[in-house]
């Protein structure tokens, strides 16, 4: 028999990223995936508590516990942690705008219990680049933005040194099409300005500027492509190892270490035939922990119906014991590093970092990747590249198992039980929270509340750093509203370029020229007919935050002839119903993947109704599974698109006729 | 040989779609009364009637235009042109001074003009100005109306002639925002009462168009950015010190000023020579004659566009044009359409080229 060796390295930390409802049910949820073997916690929050509204918020409706646990204050967050010892756990909030805030609320709660900070560990997601790139739940301008960046990092560094208090992302840029040598360019130039910022506040003594560098950590993507990816983490850490010596004059090596964790490629997951995914899913986790000397220190991974809705807890429990297998079953964590002294895999990373290093010294040139995002350059270049990928697949250069090729298939016991498969969000949870809260408000002391918000403004206009008046707040029983709007008056709101006026080369259209063409055609014959261009309103109503499929669809709308109104992601029904009047459009698209999809688009038609514009047509996409697609066209909505459609001409096509067929023209039917 | 413009004799593009459809239009004097009356439903169906190319639409949009128009014509409401390179700002600079407008009760109507790609790629267009324009969530006393420019010569399109005109008959302030524009290719002089343009700091653009003799000389000039410091000062020094045209004039001072519109600095003041600027027109009798003139200006500008210097010349030429629709300054629609049916028929039929006159007008039920 063969036993895997004693001496073999340890494994990783593995994680569940979870989190619905209200914090006693997920907290429940994570005692039981404690049991279960996962060694840290991964909390997701709702989109409320991400983006500084309280529940009871008009902006909030349709929201709270949807995509993850609401917090809208310092009793939430205790019960959150109930019986979970928090000087022993090991907790990563994935938290951006309100990263202060519920840093605050972890070490005010800390505090209450008798522990001390310095025992906490953890890390804050805290990176705000990649949410006016990709993630979208950003609140304030980029100044002010990576002030409370490096007002947390200075916190922590003296205060809870064991925390990591940003975590650069490059996930989520990979989330949104980029490739990886965009990967490595942008996270790189964002843990640049961070760390120049922290600099510049002149809060660190030169002399432990390296103990800030080593806390910096990375949230990394890895794809299919799995070689590639492995090659990827390698090109990270010699990159990061070289400019952390030569801008930052770190002599000791440890603290140059590429330290990151990872959630493996989501995008490519797809909604026919899902348990094709779990292949995927192993196959990208190769990519992280074959090479030692790039493992990730911590993996996250999807679940095998990612692109279907919310995983349940059973379908957490696969993808973590896909992790187990890796590294309780299989030798891997018994060898040196296996890539090691390959030339090809040198090559390949060489490649990469050569890359990587012209995209630096370009957005560098630009004046660094703020002045980058300011002017829509960087979201461009992603907004082009996803363009580029959703080609590929369309014409089938690129293949997808069961989605362009492939497509046959028996009937999934998995997905026999059809809505069955995926979590349901607790309807009663929005109400309940919002009760909470409001009892909540009831019983704290008004006066200690306001003086603390008034000492978090006065920090806010004065410079000085956020968190001690944050933490203030937080055992004042502050809620997250408050905290979000205080600074809000302080700082202004931001809504940084979407990034789709890129320029469309025509010949990257010639591989599927006959479609494109055919529905010029068909664009320009239906205006004529009805007697001016045909207009869409591209619409994202709620605090959603995916804006790829709304991007990709304005790009086509506009590459095949429509003229496109498209005003980015967070806007309210009654802004879109607005809009679509005053720009007169012939068709409005709604593109809703937060599952709140019922409620927005009943009040974005009921907006609709109330401006006289029953009769305009209304399509709506995204993450809606099929008896809620039923029942949205039973309110009227002509068409829902969901990922299975993943040929974006076919869906244009589709569009005219939806058009045509309101104004009383005849359906030119499916595209040859 | 004279030619024409296929796409602009909209319908007889080759189509799918040979007949039309019913498309339900909107009865022009009951939509006039409701446009008065500032209901906005009203005023997103004028527009839409306005942009639409149909032969029944565009009979119907003269009767709306004139409906709107009359005395208020000639004597009422700002029309504001904004004009600049791409990303100077125009949009927030134009957001920035809706506050203010917005602030001091007035009723604001814009109209933003975006670039349409070339039509061998489609001719779609990315209208992408409402959400840098717009500034609070909820207000009924702003209305915003995007149009692509449709590959037409000039940062505006054709459509914002009459769409202007429908909106100075129910809003107080009316901006146009041209697409951002390069050196020379656009004419601004005749899209308003005031026209503003908004320098991008250090860049040579500026200067270059300033030198390019194109156009008449903006009547205010703002500088924005002026946050990013010394490039911003320098090119309004530069601006101050551009040579003196011969069609400046001597009793309006040409302001430059610098703005940020992101810091909100300067813009007081900068809002406030838009008013001193309308005052000025109004006080020495000019604003009536301008905006004569610009109406004669864009019937010129539209005819030659769909039918080219001969279209001009079988119209009567352009002096006698001017002249003809100098006689009722508040039928420049009726008489436009008059023109262009006149010409439609001669470039349609094949006839000897005579020179029309008033009397010689086709009977309008007889043309397409
Ligand atoms: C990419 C992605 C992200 C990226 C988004 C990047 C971006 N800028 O868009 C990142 C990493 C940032 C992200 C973050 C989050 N995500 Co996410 N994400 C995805 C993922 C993997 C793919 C979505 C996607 O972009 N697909 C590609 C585009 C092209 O496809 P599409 O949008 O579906 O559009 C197609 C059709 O639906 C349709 N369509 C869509 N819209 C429209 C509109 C019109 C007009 C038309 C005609 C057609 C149409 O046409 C398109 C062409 O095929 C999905 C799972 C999946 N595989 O689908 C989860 C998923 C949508 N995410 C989810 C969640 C929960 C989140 C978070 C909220 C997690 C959290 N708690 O923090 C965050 C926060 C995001 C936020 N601010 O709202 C959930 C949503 C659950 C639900 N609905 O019940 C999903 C389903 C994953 C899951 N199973 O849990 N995510
Ligand atoms: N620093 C600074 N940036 C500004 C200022 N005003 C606008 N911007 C930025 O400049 C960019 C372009 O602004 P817009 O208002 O869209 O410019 P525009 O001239 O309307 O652009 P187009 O319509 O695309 O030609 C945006 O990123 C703005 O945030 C300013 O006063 N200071
Ligand atoms: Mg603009």
């Amino acid at each position: 028999m063969v036993v895997a060796r004693k001496d073999r390295d340890p494994p990783w930390l593995m994680r569940t990223y979870s989190g619905h409802s209200s914090a006693k049910a997920s907290n429940a949820l994570y005692r039981t995936n404690l049991a279960k073997g996962q060694t840290g916690l991964s909390v997701a929050f709702d989109l409320p508590t991400q983006t500084g509204y309280d529940a009871d918020s008009p902006l909030a409706r349709g929201e709270v516990g949807k995509v993850g646990v609401p917090i809208s204050h310092i009793e939430d967050m205790d019960q959150l942690f109930d019986q979970i010892p928090l000087d022993k756990m090991n907790t990563s909030m994935t938290i951006n705008a309100t990263a202060a805030w519920l840093l605050s609320l972890y070490i005010g709660l800390a505090q209450r219990r008798g522990i001390d900070p310095t025992k906490l560990s953890g890390t804050t997601q805290n990176d705000i680049v990649k949410e006016y790139l990709s993630r979208g739940t950003y609140i304030y301008p980029p100044g002010p933005s990576m002030r409370l960046i490096a007002d947390t990092i200075n916190y922590t560094v003296k205060h809870v040194p064991k925390w990591n208090p940003t975590n650069v992302c490059s996930y989520h840029l990979q989330e949104a099409g980029a490739t990886p040598v965009q990967e490595l360019a942008y996270a790189l130039c964002t843990a640049m300005a961070v760390l120049d910022r922290v600099k510049a506040s002149g809060e660190i003594p030169p002399a432990e500027f390296p103990q800030v560098v080593e806390r910096i950590s990375f949230f990394v993507n890895a794809g299919i492509r799995f070689v590639e990816e492995c090659c990827k983490l390698r090109a990270f850490g010699e990159m990061w190892d070289a400019l952390t010596l030569t801008r930052y004059q770190v002599e000791d090596p440890k603290l140059r270490r590429f330290r990151y964790g990872v959630q493996v490629n989501s995008l490519g997951l797809t909604e026919p035939q899902p348990e094709n995914n779990v292949q995927r899913i192993v196959l990208e986790m190769l990519a992280v922990v074959l090479s030692k000397r790039a493992r990730a220190r911590a993996i996250q991974l999807p679940a095998w119906n990612e692109a279907m809705g919310l995983p349940r807890p059973w379908d957490q429990q696969w993808a973590l014991r896909m992790q187990q297998v890796m590294a309780f079953e299989t030798d891997l964590l018994e060898y040196a590093d296996i890539l090691d002294g390959s030339p090809v895999i040198a090559a390949k990373v060489s490649e990469l970092i050569e890359g990587a290093r012209k995209e630096i010294e370009n957005v560098e040139a630009q004046g660094g990747i703020i002045a980058a995002i300011e002017s829509g350059y960087i979201k461009r270049e992603l907004v082009a590249s996803h363009m580029n990928r959703l080609r590929a697949i369309e014409s089938g250069d690129l293949k997808i198992i069961g989605v362009n090729c492939f497509q046959e298939t028996a009937e999934s016991p998995l997905t026999a039980g059809g809505g069955d498969a995926i979590m349901k969000s607790d309807e009663t949870a929005e109400r309940m929270q919002i009760e909470r809260l409001q009892a909540h408000r009831k019983t704290r002391n008004d006066a200690e509340v306001r003086a603390a918000l008034q000492g978090l403004t006065d920090a806010a206009k004065s410079g000085e750093n956020i968190m001690p008046s944050s933490i203030r707040c937080a055992l004042a029983g502050v809620s997250t509203g408050e905290w979000g709007d205080s600074l809000r008056a302080v700082f202004g709101e931001f809504r940084p370029p979407t990034g789709i006026d890129i320029t469309i080369d025509s010949r990257e259209v010639l591989g599927k020229k006959d479609q494109v063409t055919d529905l010029r055609e068909r664009v320009a014959s239906t205006g004529n007919a009805l007697g001016r261009p045909l207009k869409l309103l591209v619409g994202k109503p709620g605090l959603d935050g995916h804006s790829n499929g709304a991007e990709q669809v304005a790009v086509k709308a506009r590459d095949v002839g429509f003229e496109v109104v498209y005003d980015g992601i967070r806007l309210t029904p009654q802004q879109i119903a607005q809009a679509a009047q005053e720009e007169g459009v012939h068709v409005v698209g709604l593109s809703i993947l937060s599952g709140s999809h019922m409620e927005l688009v009943e009040s974005v038609l009921q907006e609709l109704r109330s401006r006289d514009l029953t009769g305009l047509p209304v399509v709506a996409g995204g993450i809606i599974p099929q008896e809620d697609a039923d029942r949205l066209v039973g309110l009227g909505v002509r068409a829902v698109y969901t990922p299975k459609d993943f040929n974006l001409n076919a869906i244009m096509g589709d569009i005219v006729d939806v058009v045509r067929e309101s104004n009383g023209l005849e359906r030119l039917g499916a595209l040859h | 040989m004279w030619s024409v413009n296929p796409t602009a004799l909209s319908g007889l593009a080759p189509c799918i779609d040979r007949e039309m459809t019913h498309v339900k239009l909107p009865d022009p004097e009951r939509l006039a009364a409701r446009i008065l009356r500032r209901e906005r439903a009203a005023v997103a169906d004028g527009l839409n009637l306005l942009d639409n190319k149909l032969a029944e639409a565009r009979d119907r949009a003269v009767r709306l235009l004139a409906c709107l128009s009359g005395e208020r014509w000639l004597k009422d409401g700002h029309l504001v042109g904004v004009t600049g390179p791409p990303g100077a700002g125009k949009s927030s600079l134009v957001s920035a001074m809706i506050r203010e407008w917005r602030h001091a009760g007035r009723m604001v109507g814009v109209l933003a003009v975006d670039p349409s790609s070339r039509p061998e790629l489609g001719g779609g267009a990315l209208l992408g100005d409402r959400i840098r324009i717009k500034n609070s969530s909820y207000d009924d006393g702003l209305f915003i109306r995007s149009l692509a420019n449709r590959n037409q010569l000039g940062g505006v399109a054709t459509e914002v002639w009459p769409m202007s005109c429908l909106m100075l008959a129910c809003f107080d302030i009316v901006v146009i925002e041209t697409v951002g524009v390069g050196q020379t290719e656009i004419d601004i002089a005749d899209i308003g009462d005031t026209v503003c343009y908004v320098a991008q700091p250090a860049s040579g653009d500026t200067i270059q168009y300033l030198k390019s003799g194109i156009i008449e000389i903006p009547d205010i000039f703002a500088v924005n950015k002026c946050d990013l410091g010394p490039p911003a000062r320098k090119t309004a020094s530069e601006i101050g010190r551009s040579a003196p045209r011969q069609d400046r004039r001597e009793d309006w001072d040409y302001p430059v000023c610098l703005v940020s519109a992101t810091m909100n600095t300067g813009i007081k003041e900068f809002h406030d020579h838009f008013d001193r600027h309308r005052k000025f027109l109004a006080d020495t009798g000019l604003l009536g004659k301008l905006r004569t003139r610009h109406q004669s200006a864009w019937v010129i500008r539209l005819l030659k566009e769909e039918f080219g210097t001969i279209g001009l010349e079988l119209a009567g030429g352009r002096a006698s044009i001017e002249a003809r629709l100098g006689e009722d300054p508040s039928d420049q629609f009726g008489e436009y359409e008059r023109l262009r049916k006149h010409l439609l028929s001669r470039f349609l039929s094949v006839n000897q080229p005579t020179n029309p006159t008033k009397e010689e007008h086709p009977d309008e039920q007889a043309i397409v």
